[in-house]
């Protein structure tokens, strides 16, 4: 190391410059991959709205691929779908995030045979009283290979479920549209989720 | 697939999100551990920007003329804690204007907008790393966090490096501040030296004649534990 690292510091409350152009709609027509709209509200250690939080996300495509120059993968990028997506939180702590399942991508392995991770999405929550970055993920219900995912894994089982979206039921109308799940951010207390320190 | 993962920042970097002088962390600060996991490709890869962006930019010209308040230069590089220059990183800025208000619906500071200063930028550092904002000195403001609470004059930063792991948001800070010594959100950096690394240094080789003061300010992202592979 030769240069020393510049601490993180609270994004405050007025953060809307970065909210400039919708990044919560995270595909086009062109995207591959079955559509999933994500709802959810961020909520504090009293169970009260946080209206001024804002969440990143961070995925890889339909086929399990990031786009990115270390994803080396011979899986095919998908130019109409780059993978990240910004959404700050409304009045009521509510937030949509319109994006595709994503695929499974590998684990770090020392093995010569792969490990996978369960399909999932990488999120980083920032808001006015957090002064470090929260780290967490969102996987998806009934997927097999959430019993298997290195990361589930070294959760506390009794903590996991924090970690999965719920689905939300669909109208017989409605369901010729997009796959909903719910997954809610509770920042502290009772239900608290899972923040990962990576 | 190996994946080099990122190096972990050292203890006092970093502010505990439990930091109580900070009235907001109390009721939002997690109580359980992060859980340490191992870097995978998931944290190792991150979104990149449209390169060949604007590395310099300036916030002061307004649509109807120049804004109010003291000219300043902030200039600097995005480097990783290995030394080496970060190209195309996208840096966000946003800020007070010079009377201490920001152009936010919910900042309701009894301090006058200024109609030719919205306060936000965007940024994408150049081949060496290097960026240059040229804004307006932001005024101090009234906060609630205690009675007859103020910040420091400051800058936000957001900055995204190569890597999601390597995500930073800060705040940028002026040399010789009398409140950042009692400024509980500057305070919240236990490591004394990195809280100093968190103030601009005022440098008359930044600086122009008859123009404006400049600064230096740095961003250091996390770098790797090893070099990663090339494609």
């Amino acid at each position: 190391m030769k240069t020393k690292l510049t601490s993180s510091q609270t994004v405050g409350p007025f953060f809307a410059p970065l909210l400039r152009g919708d990044l919560s709609q995270m595909v086009s027509a062109e995207t591959r991959g079955e559509r999933v709209v994500i709802e959810g509200r961020v909520l504090d250690g009293n169970g009260d709205p946080v209206p001024d939080a804002m969440i990143e996300i961070w995925q890889a495509n339909a086929e399990g691929r990031y786009d990115h120059p270390e994803d080396m993968q011979e899986k095919r990028l998908d130019p109409a779908f780059h993978g990240f997506g910004r959404v700050g939180t409304n009045a009521r702590g509510e937030f949509t995030i319109h994006t595709i399942v994503p695929g499974a991508v590998p684990a770090q392995s020392a093995q010569s045979q792969a490990i996978w991770q369960a399909p999932h999405l990488n999120l980083i929550v920032f808001a006015r009283g957090l002064l470090t970055r929260l780290v967490t993920r969102i996987y998806f219900p009934g997927e097999i290979a959430n019993d298997s995912d290195p990361v589930l894994c070294a959760v506390p089982a009794g903590r996991r479920a924090t970690l999965i979206a719920k689905d939300i039921e669909r109208l017989a109308a409605d369901k010729a549209a997009s796959r909903r799940l719910c997954f809610d951010i509770v920042l502290q207390g009772a239900n608290e989720t899972v923040f990962f320190d990576v | 697939m190996t994946v080099v993962g990122y190096r972990r920042p050292a203890p006092g970097i970093n502010p505990d999100n439990n930091s109580s002088a900070y009235a907001s962390t109390r009721a939002r600060a997690p109580r359980h551990p992060a859980i340490r996991i191992e870097h995978t490709l998931s944290e190792i890869t991150g979104p990149h920007f449209e390169t060949g962006g604007a590395s310099a930019i300036d916030l002061t010209r307004g649509a109807r003329g120049e804004a109010l308040g003291e000219r300043i230069i902030v200039t600097g590089r995005v480097l990783d804690d290995d030394g080496r220059a970060i190209a195309g990183a996208l840096i966000e800025t946003w800020q007070a204007n010079a009377a201490g208000r920001y152009a936010h619906e919910s900042d309701q500071h009894d301090a006058p907008l200024d109609p030719n200063f919205a306060g936000a930028g965007r940024i994408i550092s150049d081949s060496d790393g290097a960026y240059r904002l040229v804004t307006i000195k932001p005024g101090a403001y009234p906060w609630r966090n205690h009675p007859n609470a103020w910040r420091p004059q400051h800058i936000h930063f957001s900055v995204f490096g190569t890597g999601f792991a390597a995500r930073l948001i800060t705040q940028m800070y002026f040399p010789g501040d009398p409140l950042l010594a009692i400024d509980p959100i500057f305070q919240s950096v236990a490591d004394p030296d990195a809280r100093a690394r968190l103030v601009a240094a005022l440098q008359m080789d930044v600086t122009v004649a008859e123009y404006a003061l400049g600064y230096r300010f740095d961003i250091v992202l996390r770098g790797r534990d090893a070099t990663p592979p090339q494609e």
